[in-house]
C-alpha cells in the first residue's frame, strides 16, 4: 500500500481561502445563504470555511448545519458492512434559501444525489449549490458537478483520497492511497 | 456503527448488552428525523413489513404502522378477528400464505408465549415479537429503558421499581431482562398473587409494601391491572388494590425526592395511578409513547439491514 502527499497544509489553506473568497462572490452577506456540511467527513470543510468567512472576511452571520445522509443512501442492504448514521444538525428551515452543499472529495456523485433527497426534509431551496475540496474527475455514477472545486484529480477506482484534519487527525493533509 | 447480533427480535432474552446500546444510538437518530417537520426517511423503500395481530392492540400497532411508514417500508395489516384464522388455518400456513406474497418482516402479537419464536423456525422472514401472551414484549421494555436514559442519563445503577401485575405482565419480564442486562437494579412490587413464585431467580427482589420501595426507587414503572387476564380473583377488590398499590399526589409529594413515573399504559385513571401522577411533571408517560416510534424504527431499520438482497 503506497501513499503520496497531494495536498500539503499549507495548500489547503491557500484553497480554503480561494473557496470563501469565491463563496463571497456570489453570496455577499450570506442572508440568504446556509452552508450546509454533509456528514462524517463534509462538516470539516464546512466549519473551516465558515471560520474563514467570519474571522477574515468579517461575515456577520453564518447559518451553518450538519446533514446526515445515511438513511438517504442508495446502497443499503448493499454493501458488506452496516450504514453508520452520525448527528444531522440544522437548526433553519432551507425553505427559499440558497443551499451550498459541502463535502470533502466528489467521487460517485451517490452522496451528493443522496444528500440532495435529504435535503428536501428540510424546505424547498430556491437553489442547491455544491462545493467540494477534491473532485475525483471520471469517476461519476451520475450527472453531477460541483459549482466550487478546490483540487480536480484523477485517481483509479483503486486509489483512495484520504483527507485528514487537524482538529480529528492531528494534521491538516490530504493523501492518495493506492490500495 | 455495529450490527445486531441477532436476525429477529424475539425477546430481550436473546438480546446483548451492545445490542441495546446499538438500538438506543440508532433511536437518537430517529427521534431526530421524526421531530422534523419531513418525518420520513427513504432507507426501507425495498422493504415490505405485515403487522400481525392476533390479540387486540392499538397503541403498539399504531406505533409500529407509524415506524414503518416513517422509514419508507411498504406495510401490509392483519388482523385474526377477520382472517381464515377463525376457519381453521394454522399459524405457520397463515404466515406463510402471507409470505408467499413477498413479505420480509412479520410484527406479531400473539396470546401464546413462544409464537414469535416458533415461527421464527418455521418461516423465512425477520420476525419482530410484538408482544407473546405474558412471555416478552421486548420494543416496549426497549422504549422504556431508552426514556430512563433520557430522563436520567443513564440505566446502569438506576433503581427501578415494577409495580402491579408482574404475573401475568410480559411487559414486566421483558423490563426485569433489559434492566439487568444494563446493570440497573430492580424490585418488583404488587399483591402477592400477582407475584411469580421464585422470581428473585431474575436477580430481581420483592417488595411487597409501596411506600418503602418508592422510597428506595429512582424510577417507578406503573403496571396496568389486566382485567382481561385475570380469570380468578387476585385481589379483593380493585378499591382495595388501589389503596395499597395506587399511586397519588399525596403519596408521591411525601416521599421527600422526585422519582420519575411510567405507565406502558392504557391508564386506568384512579387505579394504579391518579390523575394528577399521570399528568404531573415527573410522570414520562407520554414521552415514552414518543419514544416508542423512534424505537421500534431502529429495532425494524437494523434488522432489514440484516436481510440480504
Amino acid at each position: 500500500m503506497g501513499q503520496k502527499v497531494l495536498l500539503s497544509s499549507k495548500e489547503i489553506n491557500i484553497i480554503l481561502h480561494r473557496l470563501a473568497c469565491q463563496l463571497l462572490e456570489n453570496h455577499e452577506d450570506f442572508k440568504n445563504t446556509v452552508l450546509i456540511g454533509i456528514q462524517p467527513r463534509g462538516i470539516y470543510v464546512a466549519q473551516r470555511l465558515a471560520k474563514i468567512l467570519s474571522e477574515e472576511y468579517k461575515v456577520k452571520h453564518i447559518d451553518l448545519g450538519f446533514l446526515d445522509i445515511t438513511f438517504y443512501r442508495d446502497d443499503f442492504r448493499r454493501g458488506d458492512k452496516p450504514l453508520e448514521a452520525t448527528k444531522t444538525k440544522i437548526n433553519f428551515l432551507v425553505e427559499d434559501k440558497k443551499v451550498v452543499l459541502i463535502d470533502d472529495v466528489l467521487y460517485t456523485g451517490r452522496s451528493i444525489n443522496a444528500a440532495l433527497t435529504a435535503l428536501q426534509s428540510f424546505g424547498r431551496p430556491s437553489e442547491v449549490e455544491l462545493l467540494t475540496l477534491i473532485d475525483r474527475r471520471f469517476s461519476r455514477h451520475l450527472p453531477i458537478q460541483p459549482n466550487y472545486r478546490g483540487r480536480q484529480v484523477d485517481a483509479i477506482d483503486d486509489e483512495k483520497v484520504k483527507v485528514m484534519w487537524e482538529e480529528n487527525d492531528g494534521e491538516d493533509i490530504i493523501y492518495l492511497i493506492n490500495r | 456503527m455495529g450490527e445486531l447480533s441477532v436476525n429477529h427480535l424475539l425477546g430481550i432474552k436473546y438480546l446483548k448488552e451492545s445490542d441495546i446500546q446499538l438500538i438506543f444510538e440508532t433511536a437518537d437518530h430517529f427521534k431526530e428525523v421524526i421531530n422534523r417537520s419531513i418525518k420520513k426517511v427513504p432507507s426501507l423503500r425495498d422493504i415490505t413489513i405485515a403487522n400481525i395481530f392476533f390479540e387486540n392492540s392499538t397503541r403498539t400497532k399504531l406505533s409500529f404502522e407509524l415506524a414503518e411508514k416513517r422509514l419508507s417500508a411498504d406495510v401490509l395489516n392483519f388482523s385474526a378477528s377477520q382472517s381464515s384464522v377463525k376457519k381453521g388455518e394454522t399459524l405457520i400456513d397463515t404466515v406463510n400464505n402471507i409470505l408467499s406474497m413477498k413479505v420480509d418482516m412479520v410484527v406479531m402479537r400473539h396470546p401464546n408465549p413462544g409464537a414469535g419464536i416458533f415461527l421464527s423456525k418455521h418461516v423465512k422472514a425477520s420476525i419482530v415479537n410484538a408482544g407473546d401472551g405474558a412471555h416478552e414484549h421486548p420494543t416496549q421494555a426497549l422504549l422504556d429503558s431508552y426514556s430512563i436514559r433520557e430522563k436520567l442519563g443513564d440505566v446502569a445503577g438506576k433503581n427501578v421499581v415494577i409495580v402491579g401485575d408482574i404475573l401475568h405482565s410480559r411487559v414486566a419480564l421483558s423490563n426485569i431482562f433489559a434492566l439487568k442486562l444494563q446493570g440497573a437494579n430492580v424490585k418488583v412490587c404488587g399483591p402477592k398473587t400477582l407475584i411469580p413464585k421464585h422470581i428473585e431467580s431474575l436477580g430481581v427482589q420483592v417488595e411487597m409494601n409501596l411506600r418503602k420501595a418508592l422510597e428506595w426507587c429512582d424510577v417507578a414503572n406503573m403496571l396496568r391491572i389486566q382485567n382481561e387476564r385475570l380469570d380468578i380473583s387476585y385481589f379483593p377488590t380493585t378499591r382495595e388494590y388501589t389503596q395499597q398499590f395506587g399511586v397519588n399526589k399525596n403519596l408521591l409529594d411525601s416521599l421527600g425526592k422526585e422519582i420519575v413515573i411510567m405507565h406502558p399504559g392504557p391508564i386506568n385513571r384512579g387505579v394504579e395511578i391518579t390523575s394528577d401522577v399521570a399528568d404531573s411533571k415527573q410522570s414520562i408517560i407520554l414521552n415514552q409513547v414518543e419514544n416508542g416510534v423512534a424505537i421500534r424504527m431502529a429495532v425494524i431499520y437494523l434488522l432489514a439491514s440484516k436481510i440480504k438482497q
